[in-house]
């Protein structure tokens, strides 16, 4: 029982440690000038996203151990799902002026009577939305799919992915996808900025995704997520202790697209814009590796990598992309643009070679504050 | 009439250039149970050496010094990236994979600068020819009967050379022929040669047909060759050649109808119904697993 | 007349051309210990297997508690193949996976540990008692089922207490000595419920004195939980020390069954080991 309290107050450190970074969040986006600082804006919000997208494959990959590599496919569904429902009415005809309107005529914030009230519903509405839409299709997948072993699992995911882009890409579906062009006028991050008030376009995007991290987290702590992690260990081992397989696999893979989905949703209001052409099978890479930089396993590792990643990506390393002369007229060897790139796959390859175990191993941040016990008996015992 | 034709000289030609990469994809599964997701980047790395150094050298010594350069990328990626995980679990290694895909794209971004390479003309492959009054080029001809002598070629190292027989001797089982004194590596490394000489090959006739290569230029061709090497039973040489003829017909017709579209799909459409109705593909073993 | 737990009925198992159980049948009653034994590769594990629904057995019914549970005839290609006897003799199909056997109460060890490794000692047999909890997964991730948790979790400290292994339930299962597993892996069978517990060879790779630990160990569990017992073993003492019954397995065909008294004077058993002397002490 001692135990129960202790990650009951874990648990509330947490909780206190998420509302201040969420309050640092309004605090930096109020003090600071967004239109200065671009680069720390949009590598806060991007990274929100893709810790949750890298999570949602987290709990799959590293805590179901089935090797999936859709989630490219899900976000693809998410982001269409939130833009085509929130899409305001006003706008529909220039954003599909190709396919003459809209094939859907009604926009949910709208539908809760527009105004932040409306706005803020109809978000979260369409987002939950994302959530089902890419869910839904995930059970239907994971029937014929999730019945394959490993290595067959992930290339039939990557497939689908494939697929679900093809499909969205059609023209004949041109009236809701809008096909090969792109949705946007919907509601972005920045619409949630009050005008001429707090401007909370970072807030919304942590808030959002560190309630569907907790949620995430919540499950692998539960019951469920003890059964997710026997199926990683022991498939067979797993099925005698009664585990029905089919049924937690469906399980795991339907939330973990659920969140997929959801991120796919943000992602989407990050981007201010969706387009099929996004969503290939390089950005399913790109979180895989999040993943792996993070620690297989771990939800704060791929947390921390996110932002790590982005920040690189995105901003750190940009001057690798640049050319360089110094004052001498000597100029830097291999800076141009593509060296970025170079220079972080090299890094993610000595990380996978190397550092297999990532940031934090099969460890959470929690677990580093807990005292380790000294080795007790099972060291003992094995000397006798 | 000829339109059918020309579909299917496309098909046949496509079909053969498949087939040399999906060699590369069955040997190496057949022996690791690894796709190597790097193989079809390697294909593409082949087709822009080839770009490189024929601007450098003639054609008679790019061609080969091509070829051994694509063998030496193939044969290091191996011992790089793959050896050191040889114990880690399965998905390590696929992530390895993953991780060399993503290296050689990025160098080749790097080094073309992302622009598109127009590929050089090779004497009498890229030359016109017209047959049942459809203009194509030889390399359309050649390609098939190409293929059909190197998988010859192939079958007759793998059944009745002792390199061969330590080959089919670590696909059956890996820990067994390691036990039986045979060198694991080596015979891995001989995988992965032979693969990386096949795509070379495979990057010649491909790349002759279209008019440029870019850094993701093997991606696609590299799914649908491992596509064709699960539809011919993973493992399987002569069922990868079956296997490649087949996507690369389908892909012809459909690249030819109103659903252009859905060709990428149609092909792992294909792949998903075989993974779940017959695994093991058209001419796969069946493996249990033991409890 | 007591109860019978388990009964199989022609029991055969057929692998391409190979049989690998032949017409196998037996029953074991409710309060028993019964021990199948055999020289090496005699089938035994692949009749577990069978039972406990990780194979689908060619031919032939496997009842529990009186209720056919699992039930399966040559079909399609096997029909023309099949090599076994008793052809025609079953008509139904019942093939339930292993969690469904394990729901009806029937729990199992391998013969090759599977404990779920890198997980700490509870949560190896805190696994097992999600399969009878009554939570979805939404009611567990919001925490909603509290109760049922907190029972749970008494519920696998109190096996762990029982099996002497409470002060062990944070340590890594894997990095656990080799008797400690098989310790924890028939706890975590426990946990299951189960009314009839099937050991794969609890002895193996175990010295003189562990044996004897372990054989008070099933004689001490088997009353505690009212279990009935049926394993497979390779260690005579034990096997003769606390079978009521033993059945001897060769080459997929059942050639002996009786007391231990009989068993060990059985001159078909003593040739078929004979036969395989190295293999006895294995």
């Amino acid at each position: 029982m001692l135990k129960e309290t202790k990650s009951k107050k874990g648990a509330f450190i947490a909780l206190a440690c998420v509302a201040v970074l969420l309050a640092l969040t309004v605090v930096l986006e109020n003090v600071l000038d967004p239109t200065r600082n671009i680069m720390l804006f949009t590598v806060l919000k991007k990274g929100a996203v893709y810790a949750l997208v890298a999570s949602s494959m987290n709990l799959l990959n590293g805590f179901t151990g089935l090797f999936s590599l859709g989630q490219a496919g899900f976000m693809l569904l998410g982001a269409y799902a939130y833009a085509m429902f929130t899409i305001p009415s006003a706008a529909r005809d220039s954003v599909y002026y190709l396919y003459g309107g809209s094939a859907i005529r009604f926009s949910l914030p709208e539908l809760f009577g527009g105004g932040a009230f409306g706005l803020i519903l109809g978000v979260l509405l369409a987002l939950i939305l994302a959530g089902i839409v890419a869910a839904a299709v995930a059970w239907l997948i994971g029937l014929p799919v999730l019945r394959l072993k490993s290595d067959y699992l992930a290339i039939a995911t990557l497939g689908f992915a494939e697929i679900i882009r093809a499909v969205f890409q059609w023209d004949k579906l041109g009236p809701v996808t809008n096909g090969a062009n792109a949705l946007k006028s919907y509601p972005t991050f920045s619409s949630f900025n009050i005008p001429g008030g707090l401007r909370l376009s970072t807030f919304v995007a942590f808030l959002l995704a560190a309630v569907c991290i907790a949620v995430i987290l919540l499950l692998i702590n539960s019951s469920y997520g003890r059964a997710f992690k026997a199926i990683r260990e022991d498939e067979v081992a797993a099925e005698a202790m009664g585990i029905n397989l089919a049924r937690h696999k469906r399980l795991s893979f339907c939330i973990s697209s659920f969140f997929a989905g959801v991120g796919g949703g943000l992602f989407a209001m990050f981007a201010n814009q969706v387009q099929a052409k996004t969503f290939t099978t390089a950005l399913t890479y790109e979180i895989l590796l999040i993943v792996v930089i993070g620690g297989i396993g771990s939800i704060s590792g791929s947390c921390i990598a996110s932002f790590l990643y982005v920040a690189c990506s995105e901003w750190w390393l940009r001057f690798l992309d640049t050319e360089v002369t110094l004052g001498n007229g000597f100029k830097l060897p291999f800076l141009r643009n593509g060296f970025r790139m170079v220079v972080f796959s090299v890094i993610i390859m000595v990380v996978v070679l190397f550092f297999r175990r990532g940031i934090m191993g099969d460890k959470e941040l929690t677990d580093l504050f807990r005292k380790r016990k000294p080795k007790t008996a099972a060291g003992k015992e094995g000397a006798k | 009439m000829q339109y059918a034709l020309s579909i299917f000289l496309s098909g046949i030609s496509l079909g053969g250039q498949y087939a040399l990469i999906a060699i590369g994809y069955t040997l190496v599964y057949g022996i690791l149970r690894l796709i190597n997701f790097a193989h079809g980047d390697v294909f593409m790395v082949a087709g822009l050496m080839m770009v490189y150094l024929s601007t450098a050298l003639p054609l008679w010594a790019a061609l080969p010094l091509m070829l051994v350069l694509t063998v030496a990328l193939g044969f290091a990626i191996e011992r790089a990236a793959y050896k050191p995980l040889r114990s880690a679990p399965r998905m390590s290694v696929m992530i390895s994979a993953i991780g060399v895909s993503y290296l050689l794209q990025n160098l080749a971004t790097y080094v073309t600068g992302g622009l598109p390479k127009s590929y050089p003309e090779l004497p009498f492959l890229s030359d016109s020819v017209v047959i049942g009054g459809v203009s194509t080029k030889w390399v359309t001809i050649v390609t098939p009967f190409l293929v059909i002598a190197l998988v010859f070629a192939l079958t007759q190292l793998i059944n009745h050379t002792k390199v061969g027989m330590a080959m089919r001797a670590v696909a059956k089982d890996f820990e067994t022929s390691q036990l039986m004194g045979i060198k694991i590596n080596s015979v891995i490394s001989m995988t992965f040669i032979i693969g990386s000489f096949l795509a070379g090959v495979g990057s010649m006739l491909y790349f002759s047909n279209y008019p440029s290569i870019v850094p993701l230029s093997g991606a696609l061709p590299g799914l649908r060759a491992f596509v064709a090497a699960v539809f011919g039973g993973i493992g399987s040489v002569p069922g990868a050649v079956v296997g490649a003829f087949i996507i690369g017909m389908s892909e012809s017709v459909i690249k030819g109808s109103p659903f252009s579209i859905f060709s990428d799909a149609f092909t792992f459409a294909l792949l998903i119904v075989i993974l779940v109705v017959k695994p093991t593909g058209l001419f796969g073993e069946k493996v249990t697993d033991k409890v | 007349m007591k109860e019978t737990v388990l009964q199989a009925e022609h029991i055969t198992m057929q692998f391409g051309g190979v049989v690998a159980v032949n017409d196998l049948s037996l029953h074991v009653d409710r309060g028993e210990i019964v021990a199948l034994i055999g020289p090496n590769g005699a089938g035994k594990t692949t009749a577990f297997n069978c039972i406990t629904g990780v194979y689908e057995p060619t031919n032939g019914r496997v009842s529990f508690l009186g209720k056919p549970m699992v039930e399966n005839y040559p079909q399609g290609k096997l029909a023309k193949t099949y090599a076994g006897e008793h052809q025609g003799m079953f008509k139904e199909k019942l093939s339930p996976t292993p969690d469904h056997i394990t729901r009806l109460g029937i729990a199992r060890t391998f013969q090759n540990i599977r404990l779920f490794g890198s997980l700490t000692v509870f949560d190896n047999v805190l696994i097992a008692k999600h399969m009878r909890a009554k939570q979805n997964f939404l009611s567990a991730t919001f925490r909603l089922n509290a109760k049922e948790e907190k029972r749970m979790r008494e519920e696998a400290m109190a096996l762990l207490e029982e099996q002497n292994l409470a002060h062990l339930k944070d340590e890594i299962a894997g990095s656990l000595p080799y008797g400690l597993q098989r310790r924890l892996e028939i706890a975590r069978a426990l946990a299951t419920d189960p009314k009839l517990l099937l050991l794969d060879e609890p002895a193996a790779g175990m010295n003189p004195q562990e044996t004897q630990e372990l054989t008070d160990f099933i004689k001490k569990i088997r009353g505690e939980y009212d279990l009935t017992v049926f394993m497979i073993e390779h260690h005579m003492d034990l096997v003769m020390q606390i079978s009521d019954r033993i059945y001897v397995l060769d080459f997929g065909k059942l050639i002996a069954q009786g007391t231990p008294e009989d068993i060990q004077n059985d001159p078909r058993v003593i040739e078929a080991y004979l036969g395989v002397a190295d293999d006895v002490e294995d």
